[in-house]
């Protein structure tokens, strides 16, 4: 059971030095591993119940099984640390503090699924902790526990290789498809699925991905046993989940705390409450791309994804933007909007012209220019974004602006009647002629 | 100048290929490559990476075109990255961003006629709990305020 111990962020000084990690039991779940069969191991982190930490909550487990099995084709995991959505800023914690857990976890990942080659793909600004983590790599190689040391190492046939590829700033590439374009060497293009990755990933052979944090967290499921695990934390959505608390809150930061812990609890008891003593506007939930909770809305709100979709938004990456009564819904709403407009690759017509048509109206209201069709307009924008493109960043884009005009409907009202009287809404009416100046221009 | 790598980066060029099946897997490391040793990621310094990859141009030109960190035109020897994304924003980050803007009379990827500084006004850069965040180079400057970047760019020269 869960007694307050972190799996991941564990207070341990230096636990980034391969020498501290061992000492503190590192690199012996990789061992216990290799002594069971590829699928009892899967079978553990199904049994854990644990789902991807990167947005979509997405049964790590099960993922795992889609991998064709048999060493006919090379396979390859891709981690992915891209960590680009706004407000989410966990993986790096992982980097400076323990990547030799994350290297232990992609051993027993590559274990499981009968993967000899692994590529974390890590965002091009994180450039120090590029260097950390390679640090750890060139470590781990040094004393055999990645490649082929490994086989003197662990007295076993099985090895791996890592490597780190490096962004070069776009969002997009932290969606899977476009991820693998990005290590071939192409730009950041989300593919059409199906194919899954499962089936043709990198180079077209069956590829998974997993959030930095869900293998991170496949080293504590083998050690404990995967049932033990799934004792932690929500019913339908086990373990400790990092939470990145940003915005107005006097102690912001990552913290990692098992699922279903009450918002309320993260956001007064733990974070120390909102700056200046302020009332709560808005909270989004887990990252810029969720939408968003009224500051009536996060009473008995749990932090887990079955919890948080009963009430229309989910868990994300977990990075809880928190906004005090003074913030200007309408200003940040534009920012989300120009975000989506900025990082929008450009493949399908919705989400590129969408993203853009949503920055512009904002802009408008924003303004005082905008006029009472806008709203609507731009709830009309969002429900032809949603679902209509080959990644989810089209939704990513729909889901807040939707999220916010929707919930904080007359503070948009009120930044249009400012300065602008009513508009009558139908254009066609407008631009209609009358049969007596009717004229037939050639 | 002459648009080249030496001999040790020439290896290292090779010690990147190794890490991949394809050398066009290699294009974005070796681009990273590219603009440390050169500055900026040029047509000429293209045209050099598509030689030195076998890769036809129009492949490296898209690529660097699409990565908003490969810099198309030169940029200042400290180079300003103020994020104003919505945690930032909340933390008044835009309000670093316009201070800077004022100060060197600089709009976004604009760089000082001297060539010290350029600004840019960057996306999430994955810090928001120290919030608001300035980056410089490659290095973070986390829960920061008008005075203390202040005082950081004038240290700086």
């Amino acid at each position: 059971m869960f007694d307050g111990q972190k799996l991941i962020l564990r207070d341990i000084p230096n636990l980034h030095l391969i020498d501290v990690y061992i000492n503190n039991g590192g690199y012996e779940t990789a061992r216990k591993a290799f002594s069971m069969k590829p699928d009892e191991v899967t079978n553990e982190v199904k049994k854990s119940g644990l789902r991807g930490r990167g947005g979509a909550a997405f049964p790590t487990g099960l993922k795992w099984t889609f991998m064709p099995k048999g060493n006919d084709k090379t396979k390859y995991l891709c981690v992915n640390g891209d960590e680009s959505e706004p407000g989410s800023f966990k993986d790096r914690q992982i980097f400076e503090f323990n990547p030799h857990q994350l290297i232990e976890g992609i051993l027993i990942s590559g274990y499981a699924m009968g993967i000899n080659a692994a590529y974390i793909y890590i965002r091009g600004e994180y450039h120090r902790w590029i260097n950390i983590l390679q640090t750890a790599i060139d470590e781990a190689y040094a004393q055999g526990y990645i490649g082929a040391g490994m086989r003197e190492k662990f007295n076993n046939n099985y090895s791996i290789d890592i490597h780190i590829h490096k962004g070069a700033g776009a969002y997009i590439c932290g969606e899977e498809t476009s991820q693998m374009n990005s290590i071939e060497g192409r730009r950041g293009y989300p593919r059409v699925k199906p194919p899954f990755p499962a089936q043709a990933g990198l180079w077209g052979m069956p590829t998974t991905v997993n959030n930095v944090e869900t293998i991170a967290t496949v080293v504590p499921i083998l050690q404990m046993g995967g049932e033990a695990y799934s004792k932690i934390g929500a019913q339908g959505h086990s373990g400790t989940l990092l939470y990145g608390v940003s915005g107005h809150i006097n102690k912001p930061g990552v913290y990692e705390l098992p699922t279903g812990t009450l918002l309320t609890e993260i956001i007064y008891d733990i974070c120390g409450g909102v700056r200046n003593n302020k009332k709560i506007k808005a909270v989004i939930p887990g990252g810029s791309s969720m939408p968003p909770l009224r500051g009536d809305e996060i009473d008995d709100v749990r932090m887990d994804e079955e919890s948080l979709k009963k009430i229309g938004t989910h868990i994300g990456t977990g990075g809880i933007m928190v906004m005090d009564e003074d913030t200007d819904i309408v200003k940040i709403t534009l920012r989300i909007a120009h975000f989506y407009h900025h990082e929008s690759c450009g493949q399908c017509t919705p989400c590129r012209e969408g993203c853009g048509w949503m920055e512009k109206i904002l802009k408008r209201i924003a303004s005082g220019n905008g006029s009472s069709k806008d709203l609507d307009l731009l709830v009309s924008i969002c429900n032809n974004i949603e679902g209509n493109t080959v990644c989810a960043l089209g939704d990513a884009a729909a889901w807040p602006v939707r999220g916010f005009v929707t919930k904080f409907r007359d503070e948009f009202e009120q930044a249009i009647s400012k300065n602008k009287s009513f508009i009558a809404p139908n254009v066609v009416h407008g631009k209609r002629k009358t049969a007596s100046n009717l004229v037939f221009e050639r | 100048m002459e648009i080249a790598f030496n001999a040790q980066e020439l290896e290292r060029v090779n010690k990147i290929k190794d890490h991949y099946p394809t050398e066009q897997a290699a294009l974005m490391p070796v681009l990273w490559l590219a603009q440390r040793t050169f500055g900026w990621i040029s047509p000429d310094v293209m045209q050099y990476v598509a030689d030195l990859l076998h890769l036809p141009f129009a492949q490296v030109e898209g690529v660097a075109t699409f990565y908003t960190m490969y810099f198309k035109k030169p940029m200042g020897k400290y180079h300003v990255q103020v994020c104003t994304n919505v945690s930032c924003m909340l933390m008044d980050g835009d309000s670093i961003y316009h201070h800077v803007s004022k100060k060197y009379g600089l709009k976004n990827m604009e760089t000082t006629s001297d060539g010290k500084f350029s600004l840019e006004e960057v996306e999430c850069m994955g810090a928001c709990g120290g919030a608001p965040v300035v980056v410089i180079n490659e290095d973070y400057y986390e829960l920061s305020s008008i005075e203390s970047i202040d005082k950081l760019l004038e240290s700086l020269n």
